[in-house]
């Protein structure tokens, strides 16, 4: 589906909603916000880029494919609880190495959360865009 | 408001209920969408509904006072998550279940366990199913 | 040593890695391969390292995140959960070894590591949680993973089987979220041994009652009990073999344990209620798997019945709810896991090397390959449970506890079943291995035969579980005695509730 609205918009809106899609993803520390919504969010975006251009469009704009990113975020999901089992703590126990900034193992939970979230919904959109 | 939510999971499942018996699949693919949401509907009922203040602590305090339940909350999105993602599977495999097999009736769709007798029935059994599809 | 955290960790770390890992290089079939036996294997051995540390009595809890019990979501190995968990772990290499055969069968397509892992990921979290709501999101894990592979092929039957078991399944997992939301709203708390502490003392108990009865339905959906069973023969038998082998290993029997699970820690207040129910269920599904599967010619299809009726079996432990009949169960379940599993995957040689699935159309088999003839009635027998194999320990346990317990009816039904299945077992070993070879089976004979490399990957994993089942037999008393110790810790709830609460812990106060 080529569009020439969808198509200049598109360039609007992607950098946009990356960027609040990190904004939310951090925000989720201590407020409404976290990994699953910003990573919805940044589906969106690339979602509305890839739509008027196509699966190739997707796969030029990520690099990668979508699968990869499920499993990368799975990785840092796990990742994010072995620090605690190498410290004879339980699985997921938050660690936070540095004293003064709230940067621990929540946020690469966060993170990992937010490109399952990208990977699955491309993965889908990935289908319906070969057809 | 219980006894308003609670009437409503009834009907929802009723509904619910009314769609799965139905031999389009479309129509049992709408009828599991009710029904999980009717499931939704029955953990924030059974959560309690006394407050409607977002359950946030505020900041500089450790205590959550007078907001609402946030476990059905929580729930209730873990089990839209989920649903979310076996209705988005149950509908390709129900689309490509369509196209490989050329019928929307489940009364039709005989591919792993047919009548032994089928073999020796050249006309359709009943002509319902042509209408079924064509009605979808 | 290692301590509870690692050790209950572990088992689902390892097919949680195998997910990432696979979806990381889905395009490499080898290395998914790779990945696939390196997590199985993991899996296998955190599984007796589990057992190791639990086969004593002892009760290991580890809580997620290091949030309190009830709050937070636990982990609990109990003797018959770490048995599960380990059986799960044999039968993984096992039918992951024999998948290996692919090529053909199972059409490897990107996702069928992945899945397979998905599935193992989804199976030993619901043996191990000891969270209701966490066992919801385990067993749609199981779930999703089990529609995957059932519709890998693509192929129309596949399709069709899809439908019905998509259909059902949902409908079941659906009922048993509904049941859990009553039960919270009911109790305030989602932790099982905080929910096993609260329910005797709630005031309404004819709703406990409701509810265990709605616990039974969803659950024995899944476990594919008398009423609702259909959508497991309407599949199964669509599937190649070593999916098939795994969903009739693991699949119906997550719906057995969690019966088992929360009928002897949750609902055992009313048992003069739902035992009679449960009888009555037992029985027609017993009967009707029997029978079901006696008018069958094509292997799975009879295979697949024989599944059901075996169910039936593993149900005498809720209905007479002694420590022998609990353990008779938990011995019946580790059997026919081991045995069920065993017989498909022995279909799927029966297919290779006699060219068909359909009893009609194969046979010979004796004659070019007498060994396999052999390893087929060493399940066949057991599964009809003729001494002294696995079958007939677990047989005589469940039978005798029902005598003791003076359920007649039970004990006469279970001894026609048992019969009834040697019926089935022969009419497979006259048709696909006595009679002679019908003369479009020998061109697959001669390939089988050509084919070293795949005979070898499909025969050792058969010849591993039948090494398994005349263990079972041959040394049955230390299996017998760890089942018999499992049952009587089952039945004794506090065993688990101080595991996870801590002995001396006042019953906390209910927050809904």
């Amino acid at each position: 589906m080529s569009s020439l609205i969808l198509t200049t918009t598109s360039r609007l809106i992607l950098p946009a909603a990356l960027i609040f899609s990190i904004y939310v993803l951090l925000r989720g520390h201590n407020e409404p916000g976290g990994g699953f919504i910003g990573g919805l969010i940044a589906a969106a975006g690339i979602a509305v880029h890839a739509i008027p251009r196509g699966r190739t469009g997707l796969i030029a704009l990520l690099r990668v494919w979508p699968k990869a990113l499920i499993g990368a975020g799975m990785l840092l999901g796990i990742a994010a609880g072995i620090p605690a089992l190498l410290l004879a703590e339980p699985f997921l126990t938050q660690q936070w190495p540095f004293a003064s900034l709230p940067i621990g193992t929540t946020l690469v939970f966060d993170v990992g959360v937010y490109l399952v979230v990208i990977g699955s919904v491309l993965t889908f959109l990935s289908y319906y865009l070969e057809n | 408001m219980e006894p308003v939510f609670a009437l409503a999971f009834g009907v929802m499942v009723a509904v619910a209920a009314y769609l799965l018996m139905s031999r389009n699949v479309l129509r049992i693919v709408l009828g599991l969408l009710v029904l999980g949401n009717a499931a939704n509907l029955s953990i924030f009922l059974a959560g309690r509904l006394d407050s409607r203040i977002p359950p946030l602590v505020p900041a500089g305090e450790t205590m959550l006072v007078g907001g609402a339940n946030p476990l059905p909350q929580a729930l209730i999105l873990t089990a839209i998550v989920i649903s979310f993602a076996l209705v988005a599977f149950t509908v390709v495999l129900f689309e490509s279940a369509h196209r490989r097999l050329g019928t929307l009736d489940a009364e039709a769709m005989r591919e792993a366990e047919p009548r032994p007798a089928e073999k020796s029935v050249t006309e359709p059994r009943r002509s319902a199913p042509a209408k079924v599809t064509e009605h979808a | 040593m290692m301590n509870a955290d690692l050790l209950l960790t572990l088992p689902i770390l390892f097919p949680a890695l195998g997910i990432a890992l696979c979806a990381l290089f889905w395009s490499n079939k080898n290395a998914q391969r790779a990945i696939n036996l390196a997590a199985s294997i993991g899996l296998l051995g955190s599984a007796i390292a589990l057992m190791a540390a639990v086969h004593d009595g002892t009760v290991l809890v580890t809580r997620f995140g290091n949030w309190d019990a009830p709050f937070g979501i636990v982990f609990v190995a109990d003797m018959f959960a770490a048995a599960m968990v380990l059986i799960t772990g044999v039968m993984a290499v096992a039918v992951g070894v024999y998948g290996l055969a692919g090529n053909i069968e199972p059409k490897e397509n990107a996702f069928y590591h992945l899945l397979y892992q998905g599935l193992l990921l989804g199976v030993t979290g619901a043996f191990l949680t000891g969270d209701i709501f966490n066992l919801y999101v385990w067993f749609e894990i199981m779930l999703i993973s089990s529609f995957g592979l059932l519709a890998l092929g693509g192929t129309r039957d596949q399709l069709d089987a899809g439908v019905k078991y998509v259909t059902l399944n949902l409908i079941a997992t659906t009922f048993f979220l509904i049941s859990v939301a009553f039960l919270y709203g009911l109790t305030g708390t989602l932790n099982m041994a905080d929910i096993a502490r609260v329910l005797p003392t709630v005031e309404n108990q004819g709703l406990v009652t409701t509810i265990a009865v709605m616990f039974l339905m969803a659950f024995g959906a899944k476990a594919a009990v008398f009423p609702l069973f259909y959508w497991l023969p309407a599949a199964y038998h669509t599937a190649s073999a070593p999916i098939v082998a795994i969903f009739a290993a693991l699949l119906t029997k997550v719906g057995v344990y969690a019966i088992i699970r929360t009928f002897t820690l949750l609902f055992d207040g009313d048992a003069g209620y739902t035992g009679p129910i449960v009888a009555g269920i037992a029985i027609f599904t017993m009967v009707t798997g029997v029978l079901g599967a006696a008018s069958h010619f094509d292997i799975r299809r009879i295979l697949s019945f024989h599944i059901i009726s075996q169910i039936g079996y593993m149900l005498f432990g809720i209905v007479v709810a002694t420590p022998l009949a609990v353990g008779g169960s938990i011995l019946y379940v580790i059997h026919h896991i081991v045995v069920k599993a065993n017989l498909f995957l022995l279909a799927g040689v029966v297919n290779r090397a006699g060219g068909s699935f359909d009893l009609k159309k194969t046979g010979g088999l004796y004659r070019t390959m007498p060994m396999l003839g052999v390893l087929f009635l060493i399940p066949a027998l057991s599964l009809a449970g003729l001494p002294p194999l696995s079958g007939f320990w677990s047989k005589f346990t469940v039978i005798k506890a029902s005598l003791d317990a003076e359920h007649y009816i039970l004990a006469g039904a279970g001894l026609m079943v048992g019969t009834l299945t040697l019926y089935s077992m022969v009419k497979i070993w006259n048709e696909a291995f006595w009679k002679a070879a019908p003369e479009n089976a020998t061109a697959a004979m001669q390939s089988w035969q050509a084919d070293r490399r795949t005979r070898l990957i499909m025969l050792s994993p058969i010849v591993a579980l039948a090494c398994v089942t005349l263990t079972i037999g041959f040394f049955a008393e230390p299996f017998v005695d760890f089942s018999m110790r499992a049952g009587a810790q089952l039945l004794d709830q506090s065993v688990y509730i101080d595991a996870v609460f801590g002995p001396a812990e006042q019953l906390a106060e209910v927050n809904p």
